[in-house]
């Protein structure tokens, strides 16, 4: 069934179309191009709409065990915010640390159709797929944290042949049914629980001697060599610290070129100038990101309100939860793999800290040139709800008001940051990159984030409103794989996404000393840690995207 | 525990047999004999469908239907939650009193725990806090505190185990591993005492009793120095076994206790319940209504009120007309006694006192069908593979069928 979009002001960046008029036409879930004189089942006339594809998120927590944790923790979060079954959508709860279904269904509501979950513990995995299975809609993947998990460190110590390290880490995409890798504090995690407090980028790591500049090196080079496409996705060190810029900057000179994302890099780009030795380095973090074309960035900016934190930094976390509120706080060391620190916060604008976070945010986005390299996120929920997409979009495209919401903050802060002389405005193209084709080209999901023949049909019709955050808190539509799933901002019909995954080649002869660690050290057996396909397809839940990678180098 | 390292094989007479690795708990679910006896309705064999057909009606025409029990994995409770939510019904454990003990705390303070990995290589000191774990979890011992591997040392320090308790079973420590078996006998009920005066005295305190929660004042003291010379200390508590009023606040000493020792060294809780599959289905809970058990759909919004919807106090003041029990692990888990009408889904060796309106047997995860599990300190979940040939229908299939009937 052919079905065509006519009309519409297309911003496709990956193929380089901004805002021109152009028809699209889907048949069998693709965009295709038909010939002409095709017969076209169904028309919608989107004169004057803005269409773009489906939005991507390419870090919210939104899956896993400390999201669950989460959840149990706050219950408060959720009283008020319960939605009733509809004929076609089940009940759901949310705000910041919604359930699975009202995440894939706010999601879809507000034209995004893909989802990754960014801290995937190798060791909980199977319960990650298992949330992100029951996220309904919205494809969804995740990346699986390396580099406090002791096989790794011992390794790294042990000085073990690079391409065994490079045979571990794809064995563990494969195991965990991974996109990317991902590094938390690295080997922070492991530090705290032999009681190290912190770990600067070359500080050693007490028990194993090796530095987070060795893992965050290891594991760039490693994903370069097994040609993975979406570079090693790093949580640096230093999080939240004032003079954490400082870390941020040694950070981006320490990966020596290579391909490095640098995750959630507001909270990394703290200075400690002033009377209350906080300030904002994001001037000097943008500068040097607008300088190292292998540096990506996303955001993680700050919103103001109820939030609850959740991190595999147990380390940093751990101290955050002096500043719990409400008063309780969940943190773990896990499986000899990671750990994890879940923290309620409550962002408010009239407080110096928070406000000159929000600050810092906008002068991330604001400051760094190439939104090739720069996503947009709130690092959902640690800055906020995802929700608050919308909002953010039109802090970035409207400048008076951007301003009028600087008034209402606490203005002290406004003197630590250069937010109020920043006058640039995002245009609709450079959103579509942000938040479409950006986050696809650095995942590498061939088919998403562009409208071009052959590109999955994911689409998403905007009315094109001046008030951008009405505009992108409701589309008139969303097409799912060529299907209609939202008409202005109502799910019409509800589908199970897909799961996009990586496999780099490894050779099999890692199972000989990982079996040997698992029968010696793990309370589970190597089989059972190793998550099957058929764990997510689970009889049509779910179903698997391989993307391709490149070829592996060694 | 969910241990995944036993052999299991042909028992010679048809069933299975646990050939190594064994428990009591899974000796007795394994080599449980197979019996496929039929659907049943007021007590006369039906086919399934028919039975599937009369549980349907039973829950359409239910003005509050209660599932509990609940004793199944993953897709078990996937397949409760959505005919919960369609028949308004309330979603509760058999053994979310226990679990309530800790969520209580989780809700109002917090933790500061670690995973069985983690402690089986980690801890040098092992405090075991008020329960009999031999019981409940009867290889804890012999993989978490009596290997002889670590992954941090080749000879790795002995370690100290202490039991905090009266009662409680020792012989399972023993080994190369262990150093000092310590027992400090007290109530169950004076451990949040003990921990409280610990907390009070490692922030300089001075506590002039002679004796705190029955013990010393030097025998807690002596607990305390050696809580402060752990390198990394655990303590373990069973929620099942602080089986008295205010539990929760003896659990939430030990965390606090835990929380502040952490200041300035690491120390670690971990819980130990999670039977009948209740931290699995209080996960799947938890993350498709945003909400742990004890949750109503009554108003077609989830409604969360551990309290109110706590299902054995609904059924014993009669605030539901309709109880589905679905119990697919041990034959222990039997619905109880009342005169609210019932339809059990159960594995066939449970002891039913009443006739349900609607008895449909099912298989058990790991046994008759595959499944997923999550184990007891809610981190990791495992694969369940199914060993034998049975013709016992699976609880979501059951659920299924009765909610496209609906």
């Amino acid at each position: 069934m052919l079905i065509k979009l006519t009309g519409g002001k297309v911003y496709d960046p990956a193929n380089g179309v901004d805002g021109e008029v152009r028809d699209i036409f889907i048949e069998n879930g693709r965009i295709v191009s038909p010939s002409p004189d095709a017969k076209i089942a169904h028309e919608y006339p989107l004169h004057g709409r803005v269409i773009m594809a489906g939005g991507i998120d390419p870090h919210t927590h939104i899956g896993g065990g400390k999201v669950n944790i989460a959840r149990t923790l706050l219950p408060e979060d959720h009283i008020g915010h319960e939605m009733a079954a509809t004929d076609i959508t089940r009940p759901a709860t949310g705000r910041a640390i919604p359930s699975t279904l009202d995440a894939g269904y706010r999601y879809a509501e507000m034209g995004y159709t893909a989802a990754f979950e960014p801290a995937m513990l190798a060791s909980n995995a199977r319960q990650t797929h298992m949330e992100m299975g029951d996220t309904p809609i919205v494809d969804k993947g995740g990346f699986v944290m390396l580099g406090s998990d002791d096989f790794f460190l011992r390794q790294l110590a042990g000085k073990t042949d690079f391409s065994a390290i490079k045979d571990y880490i794809a064995w563990t995409m494969h195991a965990a049914q991974a996109i990317a890798v991902k590094v938390v504090n690295p080997g922070g995690i492991s530090a705290f629980k032999f009681n190290q407090r912190q770990l600067d980028l070359d500080e050693q790591h007490t028990f194993y001697g090796v530095t987070p500049r060795d893992i965050i090196l290891t594991l760039a080079r490693g994903l370069q060599e097994l040609g993975v496409v979406h570079p090693v996705h790093v949580h640096g060190c230093n999080l939240g610290v004032p003079g954490g810029v400082e870390t941020t900057l040694a950070t981006i000179k320490a990966a020596e070129g290579l391909p490095v994302h640098l995750t959630h890099i507001q909270f990394h780009s703290y200075g400690t100038e002033g009377d209350l030795k906080f300030s904002s380095g994001a001037a000097r973090v943008a500068e040097a990101v607008n300088a190292n074309k292998n540096i990506s960035v996303d955001v993680g900016q700050v919103m103001f309100g109820q939030t609850c934190t959740i991190s595999g930094d147990a380390m940093r976390q751990f101290v955050t939860s002096r500043s719990a509120d409400p008063k309780k706080w969940v943190v773990m060391d896990i499986e000899c793999d990671a750990g994890c620190g879940v923290v309620p916060f409550k962002y408010r604008d009239k407080s110096f800290v928070n406000a000159l976070q929000w600050a810092i945010g906008l002068e991330l986005f604001l400051l760094v040139n190439d939104p090739w390299r720069l996503f947009l996120t709130t690092d959902h929920p640690n800055g906020g709800p995802f929700t608050c997409y919308p909002h953010l979009i039109r802090l970035l495209m409207d400048k008076s008001f951007r301003q009028d919401a600087m008034q209402t903050i606490n203005q002290d802060a406004l003197k630590y940051s250069t937010l109020a002389s920043l006058d640039r405005e995002y245009t609709l193209y450079e959103i579509a990159i942000m938040t479409r084709a950006g986050p696809a080209r650095s995942l590498g999901l061939m088919d998403r984030g562009h409208l071009g023949v052959g590109a999955c049909a994911d689409i998403t019709v905007y009315e094109d409103n001046p008030d951008r955050e009405a505009m992108f808190a409701k589309p008139e539509l969303l097409f799912k794989n060529g299907e209609v799933i939202v008409r202005n901002g109502r799910i019409v019909k509800v589908v199970n996404g897909a799961t996009h995954v990586a496999r780099p080649h490894y050779d099999r002869s890692i199972e000989k000393s990982l079996k040997k660690y698992f029968d010696n050290y793990q309370t589970v057996r190597m089989e059972n840690f190793r998550l099957s396909d058929d764990e997510i397809v689970n009889n049509g839940r779910g179903s698997l995207i391989i993307q391709p990678t490149k070829a592996r180098v060694a | 525990m969910a241990c995944d390292d036993l052999d299991i094989g042909p028992s010679g007479s048809g069933g299975l047999k646990v050939l190594k690795n064994g428990c009591a708990i899974s000796r007795s679910g394994f080599e449980r004999p197979l019996i496929e006896p039929s659907p049943q309705i007021d007590g006369k064999d039906v086919p399934l469908s028919e039975a599937i057909a009369a549980a349907a009606k039973l829950i359409r025409e239910s003005r509050l239907p209660v599932f509990g029990g609940l004793g199944t994995d993953v897709d078990g409770m996937r397949a409760v939650m959505p005919l919960a939510e369609r028949s308004g019904g309330v979603v509760d454990h058999a053994l979310s009193g226990d679990a309530y003990r800790n969520l209580r705390v989780f809700q109002t303070s917090g933790y500061l725990t670690t995973s069985l990995t983690e402690a089986r290589n980690r801890a040098d000191l092992f405090i075991i806090a008020g329960g009999d774990v031999h019981k409940t979890h009867p290889r804890f011992f012999e993989r978490i505190v009596c290997n002889d591997e670590s992954m941090f040392a080749k000879t790795p320090a002995k370690r100290t185990v202490i039991f905090l308790g009266e009662g409680l079973d020792e012989s399972a420590v023993k080994g190369d591993r262990i150093g000092e078996v310590l027992t400090l006998a007290c109530k169950p009920d004076c451990i949040g005492e003990i921990v409280d005066a610990m907390r009070a005295l490692a922030k300089g305190a001075s506590i002039p009793a002679e004796t705190i929660g029955g013990l010393p004042r030097s025998a807690v003291e002596d607990l305390l120095a050696r809580c402060k010379a752990a390198s990394y200390g655990v303590m373990v508590w069973l929620p099942s076994s602080l089986n008295f009023p205010n539990a929760d606040l003896t659990i939430q000493a030990i965390n606090e206790f835990i929380k502040e020792l952490n200041l300035t060294q690491r120390f670690a809780g971990l819980s130990l319940g999670g039977s009948e599959g209740s931290t699995t289905v209080n996960a799947v809970c938890t993350w498709q209504s945003g909400f742990p058990l004890r949750v109503s759909f009554a108003s077609g919004k989830a409604d969360y009120d551990p309290n109110r919807y706590d299902a054995s106090r609904m059924i014993a003041a009669k605030e539901t007309d309709l109880l589905i029990w679905l119990a697919s692990f041990t034959e222990a888990l039997n619905p109880p006694d009342t005169d609210v009408p019932m339809i059990v889904l159960g594995t066939p060796h449970l002891t039913l006192k009443r006739t349900p309106k609607v008895y449909i047997p099912i298989g058990t995860p790991g046994v008759d069908q595959d499944g997923t599990i999550v184990r007891v300190d809610s981190v990791v979940s495992l694969p369940l593979r199914k060993l034998r040939q049975s013709n016992l229908p699976t609880a979501q299939n059951v659920l299924a069928s009765i909610e496209a009937a609906l």
